[in-house]
């Protein structure tokens, strides 16, 4: 999230993270503060240099006080807020939370190329996920393999926006969108054409390093072979910032 | 002195039997595992008959046809804990890709379409392939999950000694789905 351009005063508030007292700018946001300090908390649609989404509800935390859950990635911090990042009650809901990720399209990570390499993978074995609980869904979505360069499998899709955020908030090229609802809801490129067709993209390439599964992936690439590099976006969305 | 010895079972159903070669692939620990364990019933030894009580039953594969499920109950049935072993039998992998397409589509392309000499579908002496394919715990109550495609030696390992030390095994610590 930029901050705006001038910032004449930013006040410095203090909290606790589990059992952690510390301080931030109240600009910032639970998760940027956590990952400074190195307390893990699980994301799937945060990144950093992109907008926040909060789509993906991995990042909740419970805050002392509010029945209600935060996601860590939306929420700024408070002064005197008491932040619990590891409660039984989280680790039970993110498990839940990837088990329908799994569960709603067709993860088949051993014949994945982005098998070893996978933000979804490492996340479900951190988060103890050794098995769904509830049956797959046994749809198929098609692949589109029309770009020269790129291919793009639904089945792998788990619809963080990524993508669309970094095709628009840094190429400027807003090539992705999200069309449908439930369980039709899926990425398009311009209106719903097959990726070659479409006017806007650059062939950049970013979408493909900020997808955080085998959703977008480069042509070419066999099993395990997709590794990513997103060390480009948070340089580049630093020089987007109005200076 | 007297430790005592853990039954195994172990059985493959629609898998490739990379689990059990993973299991073999133990190397010299498989002398130390065999002072521990007898296994009683597996493709791997000649016993013909699924004993009584067995402490420890491990699961490759999923159930895609009517045997598959007539052992996995059984496994259920007379085995203490049920292990799925590998991500076939513990979320359907591989041959669970088939749930994408109608059975009777499936079995034209694989017994008519790709076939140019007498197309047939076979009948007699192979069991009968179910509408869907699922995970064990699709059917029978599965105790311990070990994802992993296979997963490794050593994972097998890690798993196979919390049991034997009656301890909770961790599979998450050790394999993941793909690995
Ligand atoms: S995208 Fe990730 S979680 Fe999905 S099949 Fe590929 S490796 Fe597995
Ligand atoms: S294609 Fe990748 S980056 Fe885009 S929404 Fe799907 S998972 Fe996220
Ligand atoms: S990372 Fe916060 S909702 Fe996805």
């Amino acid at each position: 999230m930029p901050g705006p351009a001038s910032q004449p005063k930013v006040r410095v508030v203090t909290f606790r993270v589990d059992d952690q007292d510390l301080s931030a700018r109240e600009d910032e946001t639970l998760i940027e503060v956590c990952r400074e300090h190195r307390i893990p908390i699980p994301s799937l649609c945060y990144l950093e240099g992109l907008s926040v989404w909060g789509g993906c509800r991995l990042c909740m935390v419970e805050i002392v006080g509010q029945p209600r859950l935060a996601a860590a990635c939306s929420t700024r911090v408070i002064e005197g807020m008491e932040v619990r990042t590891d409660t039984e009650r989280l680790r039970r809901y993110r498990r839940i939370l990837v088990e329908l990720l799994f569960a709603e399209r067709a993860h088949v990570c051993s014949v994945c190329v982005s098998n070893g390499h996978c933000e979804l993978q490492t996340l479900a074995q951190r988060c103890g996920v050794d098995h769904m609980r509830m049956p797959r869904r046994p749809v198929s979505y098609p692949v589109d393999s029309s770009h020269e360069m790129f291919r793009l499998d639904h089945d792998r899709c788990i619809l963080c926006t990524r993508c669309v955020r970094v095709c628009d908030e840094i190429e400027g090229a807003h090539t992705w969108d999200v069309m449908g609802r439930g369980s039709d809801c899926r990425v398009i490129t311009d209106m719903a054409q097959p990726w070659a067709e479409s006017e806007t993209c650059t062939s950049c390439g970013k979408c493909v390093q900020v997808c955080p599964t085998g959703a977008l992936v480069k042509q070419g690439t066999s099993v395990g072979e997709m590794v990513k590099d997103q060390h480009f976006l948070p340089i580049l969305a630093r020089r987007r910032q109005p200076r | 002195m007297n430790t005592p010895r853990l039954t195994v079972a172990t059985a493959w159903l629609d898998g490739c039997s990379g689990c059990h070669m993973s299991l073999l692939d133990m190397d010299q620990r498989l002398i130390e595992l065999s002072e521990r364990i007898d296994i009683v019933y597996s493709p791997l030894v000649d016993a013909k008959a699924l004993p009584e009580r067995v402490d420890v039953g491990l699961l490759e594969g999923s159930i895609s046809n009517a045997d598959d499920l007539a052992l996995a109950r059984r496994f259920r049935e007379h085995c203490r804990v049920l292990v799925s072993l590998g991500d076939c039998a513990v979320n359907g992998n591989v041959p669970a890709m088939r749930n994408h397409f109608p059975l009777e589509q499936v079995l034209a392309r694989a017994y008519r379409e790709n076939v140019t000499l007498q197309p047939q579908l076979p009948e007699r002496g192979v069991p009968a392939l179910r509408q869907r394919v699922v995970p064990i715990h699709g059917e029978v109550a599965v105790d311990v999950f070990v994802p992993g495609c296979p997963p490794s030696a050593e994972a097998i390992w890690q798993v196979l000694t919390a049991l034997l030390e009656g301890r909770d095994p961790d599979p998450s610590a050790v394999t993941r789905f793909g690995a």
